[in-house]
């Protein structure tokens, strides 16, 4: 009898096991922003408090990584510049932190309340409380799936489909149309990486000549970009190699050891090119092992309170704010790296 | 003569597992031009089965010193986030300080000692279950990490530690020879002594041990504070291998794979009798079976799907019920 109980016991472990490295593989996605269907912006403006100073609520999504980190810091550092009252909550990446301390904005009667949403839905109804308390929602970064539009007053953030874009002309405008492309994927499913991978190939399928000959993801880590790359190299494909297009820096990071470890040059054998802009990876075109990053701008500050100031001035403002962002090469690195905050 | 057809249960334990790996090979051999050509490059093997060699260490450090735990009917979740917490360490010594290397290794082995044996407390003293009291310190380390490095990922120019797991000796890579020396050590050290003995025991039956005078509440701290020790040692590894502690990503979900190949190797979840030999041929069964799946250009979506079927099929063969089955069948088969 025990060796029975011992069997099924050990059959259900592994079972467990099983699905638990099924679900593991979906791992946290990085930012969300879709395009919010736009319509006409008739939200209420902030009524501004007696004393005069600008009174904003906003949730944050956690401290996971270096770009929220800069994206806090952005916010936190513009406000106080600006002489804004602040009120900033943690949600540690729980939307039911996100709903409560929405409410507890409203409760507090801020001007505007600003938020980046941990995920797309599951919004609506507290939105409803925000529109019948009279307050206008700023969304950051990422964007939620609601059936009424106006239910936000305007939406801050990147636009992943062109950053991929950008990436691409960069490699059409380098390597003259004709190239070997090598892609390093974000973590499957995540909005960055389908969006990302979607604009470059927008672009690459006007030029017959730009073929992307190996794609697999690299999760967004150094230590699958490098793994990963190790394994394109070796690959049947791996000598016709002429561009790597990672969907972020550390994975272009990771696969630059690789490059060389094969004995190649990176940067000069095979060009590079990938997406964030974070300041390894111009120390990195500074050594001239990186050719180009595109810029995914975390510093949303000074854009989300030109939008509170200007909805405190009953201006219009765009359903939908691109954030500023740059293409940097090589010969721009060394004097960029001086401005950069992240 | 039914005593003369049974095998020692340790080799019988590798066989399924070697077994796969050889499948593994076979179908690589056919389908994967290039997969075992190796050449010699600045002193140092270079092909695919030794990059296989090179990531499955990782695993395989850690998968001794889980073997370890296991055995005594524990667990240890912790491992991935000691992995970060040990490379953090590292990579602040050798970026802000001045510390000599033996000593950086010495400071990150230490941490992950450290980290273990508060498992280790947890589950003898305050007789915690072990996958609650490693759970706490899954989900506390990877924070732990992120104060050291302040959130940042620390990158290091420093030729010792990047040479870790990025150079060679006698042509295989240091890592390689690592979970080598280290599967060794620990198995000598099991068997030569009455170490491993008492981790059966204790894992067989706790009450039963101390009664007869085993302090199993010190043989469980021992494992679990190796373990921590082991994951440290795959920290360096790690950190080593990208030249940068990355405390976000460091080892994640690597507690999986661990226990993946122990459970392969054939050592059972509910304890007792435990193979290192079994463990180190699940790691490199998991790593071959990842590599696989990159090189056939399996996008990563659907690539756990496969993954998830070998292991199955493995655990499932092991079980004694079915082994019992196909027993029967071929005794019919021969009467």
């Amino acid at each position: 009898m025990q060796t029975h109980g011992l069997t099924r016991r050990t059959l259900l472990a592994a079972l467990c096991l099983v699905g638990a490295s099924l679900v593991a593989c979906e791992k946290k996605a990085e930012e969300r922003p879709t395009e919010p269907k736009s319509g006409a912006t008739d939200a209420p403006a902030p009524s501004g408090t007696s004393s005069g100073k600008l009174r904003v609520g906003f949730s944050q999504i956690g401290a996971e990584s270096d770009w929220r980190r800069a994206n806090t810091e952005s916010i936190k550092s513009e406000a106080e510049k600006r002489g804004i009252e602040l009120i900033f909550a943690d949600a540690q990446q729980k939307q039911e932190n996100q709903i409560k301390a929405i409410r507890s904005f409203i409760q507090q009667k801020v001007d505007a309340i600003a938020f980046s949403p941990v995920v797309e839905t599951g919004w609506e109804p507290v939105l409803k409380e925000v529109k019948e308390a009279g307050i206008p929602v700023i969304l950051t970064d990422r964007a939620v799936d609601v059936s009424d539009p106006n239910l936000f007053v305007t939406f801050i953030g990147a636009d992943f489909v062109e950053e991929g874009r950008r990436a691409a002309n960069w490699v059409v405008k380098a390597t003259g149309g004709k190239a070997m492309v090598a892609e390093l994927q974000g973590t499957p499913g995540s909005a960055p990486a389908i969006d990302r991978k979607k604009g470059f190939e927008e672009v690459v399928k006007a030029h017959p000549e730009v073929k992307i000959i190996k794609s697999q993801s690299g999760e967004f880590t150094r230590a699958k970009g490098k793994e990963v790359m190790e394994t394109f190299l070796k690959s049947g494909d791996g000598p016709r190699i002429t561009v790597l297009y990672a969907h972020n820096d550390d994975m272009a990071l990771g696969a630059i050891q690789a490059i060389e470890e094969a004995g190649k040059k990176p940067g000069v054998d095979i060009k590079i090119v990938s997406i964030d802009g974070v300041r390894a990876a111009f120390d990195a075109m500074i050594a001239g092992k990186l050719n180009c990053t595109v810029e995914c701008n975390p510093l949303l500050g000074p854009q989300l309170f030109d939008a509170v100031e200007a909805l405190a001035a009953k201006k219009p403002i765009e359903k939908r704010i691109v954030t500023k962002e740059g293409v940097f090469e090589q010969v721009q690195a060394a004097e960029a790296i001086k401005t950069r905050q992240y | 003569m039914a005593s003369a057809r049974r095998i020692n249960p340790a080799i019988a334990a590798l066989a399924w597992p070697l077994a796969a790996l050889a499948l593994l090979v076979l179908f690589n051999v056919v389908f994967t031009p290039g997969f075992f050509s190796v050449e010699l490059r600045d002193g140092r093997l270079f092909g695919t089965p030794i990059d296989i060699l090179n990531h499955a260490s990782k695993v395989a450090i850690v998968a001794v010193g889980m073997t370890i735990v296991i055995a005594t009917g524990g667990v240890d979740l912790s491992v991935g986030a000691v992995v970060a917490i040990a490379g953090a360490a590292a990579a602040m010594l050798v970026t802000r300080t001045q510390t000599p290397f033996p000593l950086v290794i010495l400071a990150a082995l230490g941490a992950g000692g450290v980290a273990g044996l508060c498992n280790g407390l947890l589950v003898s003293r305050l007789r915690l279950q072990p996958i609650v009291a490693t759970l706490v310190l899954m989900v506390a380390g990877r924070g732990v990490a992120q104060l050291i490095t302040d959130g940042l990922i620390i990158t290091f120019e420093h030729r010792a530690l990047s040479s870790l797991a990025n150079a060679a000796f006698a042509f295989l890579p240091i890592p390689a020879w690592i979970a080598i020396a280290l599967a060794l050590a620990t198995g000598l050290f099991a068997r030569r002594t009455a170490a491993g003995m008492f981790v059966e025991a204790v894992g067989d039956n706790d009450r039963a041990c101390r009664y007869a005078g085993v302090n199993d509440r010190a043989v469980k701290l021992a494992a679990y504070a190796f373990c921590g020790v082991c994951a440290g040692l795959a920290g360096l590894v790690e950190c080593s291998y990208i030249k940068a502690a990355d405390a976000n990503n460091a080892g994640l979900f690597l507690e999986l794979d661990a226990i993946l190949a122990v459970v392969i190797g054939g050592t059972s979840l509910s304890g007792g009798r435990f193979s290192l030999a079994g463990s180190l041929a699940g790691a490199v069964l998991i790593q071959s079976l990842t590599k696989t799946l990159y090189m056939h250009d399996v996008s990563a979506d659907v690539a756990p799907l496969p993954k998830a079927v070998a292991v199955l099929a493995v655990c499932v063969l092991q079980s004694p019920r079915v082994k019992d089955r196909i027993a029967a069948l071929f005794n019919r088969g021969r009467a």
